[in-house]
């Protein structure tokens, strides 16, 4: 069982701060995914959650237990880095056995969990080799099976994938989230991967700038993004935006047409909306396509509303050329409203 | 105009180029172990020769393998005493190099401190002094303090001559072990001796050797401070300046060899941590 338990943790290098202030709980064997450009603190979070940095101010409990002040090897996790961090001077059994020796478990059971978690990673057959003599892909196996072998309460993973050719990536992707599943373990895993975060997490805390912007499922961070910056960073193409304006019978005013707004919203909003939310209809947002690009199952279309940029993703049975004028009707239930002062999401 | 340029400009077989570039290439080979071999050959040659054949003529430049020159230099008073003390004083610059450039190399490599940039430099500088300008400050200091004539006084000096090296090689060599690798041991649970010890250690071994066997040699070659500061201590290299100018010529090559071969024996010795790096040698 372990329960993870961020408070009010801050962090800064000299006048520099990384983190503000970060409260957040994970429940035990949660997957949850820290995610943001980077430079945005997620990192440091998990080194601080690890050990390796020591946070300016506040506090961190892993299973019941405050670990601020203990070292790495007394908080009960391990860690997958970003370069693999293989030791070069040892063989994989080596490698893998390493914690478990520190750990002065008897040699049986040192082999036993070595064999399984090998297996586990089907590097079983190069058990014998050195780092150098291993591909990127089997490197990095090799880390994840050195942390799964310490049966840890928690596994943290810094953007594991990252050093991976794509196709690599992909297939480790699928293979970590079962392997974690299984496990059992809390995972904490960064990456800057939206695809990668969206397909491993059972929750997302979406960072930027040294705040947790949003932690939520999937879904509810695709579907209802928190802040304009949630909006704009996830989703490929990211979502559009255009000012809004209240008129006289409280509805309002974007680029021409009139929708119902939020009830609580001020008399400038801003309107949101996702590029495949949008149907071509009369009586919608008038747009001039510029770019036209057909994506197999859909077209792309990159056109200018008002002057700003405005994407749609259409049926690529449609027939639209540059220059054409389109009428984007935005699908009422999946229009999001932000406040232009505070950025965050009204309903 | 155009078209002489265009001649010259026509490009030359590959295989013309090839040619040339092994014959550099083997000629550079062969000077350059000319340049160290034939000299200890002829070392060696003269070492192994009796006493006449090394002023005779013309040569053989075949060894008679006559021990006559070697037995008289070793019999002679104070050789013993002369190499007994070189290898002490060259051990302790070792150690002492090892022990005081090692740590100082780990922290330029692992940590940020005020004044970092300008210590390595400061580290250098200690070279820009000539030996000669320290050397009678020293003695006159090592006199009121009565470190004169001891192995140890002398293996502090050698000691100052060698760290520059020792701190930079293994600055460089511990620059070398990514963090990470030591950070994994402490989530794997070391603490941070136990990382260093376990993971550091094994990887940096090889260079701290190799930057050992340099301050080693540093301290065997050394002749001007040894003279200086030594008195009846003298090492090999200062005992030898001393006696061999009013020596014989067969003496003065059995000397010769006296210095030569330890040092090539145990750079020989310990030859396979110079080239062994991990994953691609490790004859």
């Amino acid at each position: 069982m372990a329960e993870i338990l961020i408070k009010g943790v801050a962090k800064s290098f000299g006048s520099f701060t990384a983190l503000h202030s970060i409260d957040l709980t994970i429940a035990d064997q949660e997957f949850m995914v820290l995610l943001g450009a980077s430079g945005c603190g997620k990192t440091t979070l998990l080194r601080i959650i690890a050990g390796l940095e020591s946070p300016t101010q506040g506090e961190v409990w892993i299973g019941g237990k405050r670990v601020d002040q203990l070292p790495p090897r007394e908080r009960g996790i391990a860690m997958v880095f970003q370069n693999y961090a293989v030791f070069p001077h040892l063989t994989v059994y080596e490698n893998i056995a390493f914690g478990l020796r520190m750990k002065k478990l008897p040699q049986a059971e040192v082999d036993t969990r070595v064999k399984r978690t090998a297996e586990l990673m089907h590097i079983e057959q190069l058990l014998k080799r050195y780092s150098g003599q291993l591909s990127g892909g089997q490197r990095q196996r090799v880390a994840v099976a050195r942390a799964l072998a310490m049966e840890p309460d928690v596994i943290l993973m810094d953007e594991p994938l990252s050093n991976l050719d794509a196709l690599l990536r992909l297939e480790m992707r699928a293979e970590l989230k079962g392997v974690l599943a299984n496990s059992k373990t809390t995972t904490i895993y960064v990456t800057h991967d939206q695809v990668e975060a969206m397909s491993l997490a059972d929750r997302i805390s979406v960072m930027n700038g040294g705040h947790i912007v949003q932690a939520a499922s999937p879904v509810e961070v695709y579907r209802n993004p928190a802040a304009r910056f949630v909006g704009s960073f996830i989703g490929n193409p990211p979502m559009n935006f255009l000012p809004a304006a209240r008129n006289g019978d409280g509805r309002y005013q974007v680029a021409g047409i009139a929708l119902d707004g939020p009830s609580s919203g001020g008399a400038k909003l801003e309107f949101a909306i996702r590029p495949e939310d949008l149907t071509i209809a009369a009586g919608g947002l008038k747009a001039t396509a510029r770019v036209i690009e057909p994506l197999g199952a859909h077209t792309l279309v990159t056109s200018e509303v008002d002057g700003k940029l405005f994407r749609a993703v259409l049926d690529s049975d449609l027939k639209v050329a540059p220059g054409d004028e389109l009428s984007l009707v935005p699908k009422p239930d999946r229009v999001r409203w932000f406040d232009p002062e505070t950025t965050r999401a009204v309903n | 105009m155009s078209g002489a340029v265009a001649t010259a400009d026509k490009p030359r077989a590959v295989s013309d180029i090839g040619a040339a570039g092994r014959f550099l290439f083997w000629a550079g080979v062969v000077l350059l172990c000319a340049w160290v071999l034939v000299p200890i050959y002829l070392l060696a040659v003269n070492t192994l020769s009796s006493p006449q054949e090394v002023t005779a003529f013309p040569k053989t430049g075949v060894p008679s393998f006559d021990m006559g020159s070697i037995q008289f230099f070793l019999s002679f008073e104070g050789v013993l005493k002369a190499l007994w003390n070189s290898v002490l004083v060259a051990v302790l610059t070792m150690i002492l190099s090892i022990a005081i450039g090692a740590p100082a190399g780990y922290a330029l490599s692992r940590f940020e401190f005020p004044g970092k940039a300008t210590f390595r430099m400061l580290v250098l500088m200690t070279r820009a002094f000539p030996l000669p300008l320290l050397a009678l400050p020293i003695a006159v200091m090592f006199i009121r303090i009565g470190l004169d004539d001891t192995p140890i006084g002398l293996a502090l000096v050698h000691t100052t001559l060698a760290i520059p090296f020792a701190v930079l090689i293994t600055f460089s060599i511990f620059s070398g072990i990514p963090l990470e690798l030591e950070e994994a041991a402490w989530t794997l649970g070391c603490n941070r001796l136990q990382a260093f010890q376990r993971v550091v250690l094994p990887l940096v071994l090889p260079g701290i050797t190799a930057s050992a066997i340099f301050a080693f040699t540093i301290s065997w070659n050394e002749v001007f401070a040894a003279s200086v500061l030594t008195v009846q201590n003298r090492t090999l290299t200062a005992f030898l300046l001393q006696s061999l100018s009013v020596s014989p010529l067969h003496l003065r090559f059995a000397g010769g060899a006296a210095l030569v071969i330890p040092a090539l024996i145990f750079i020989f010795a310990v030859r396979k941590y110079m080239f062994a790096m991990w994953g691609i040698a490790n004859r």
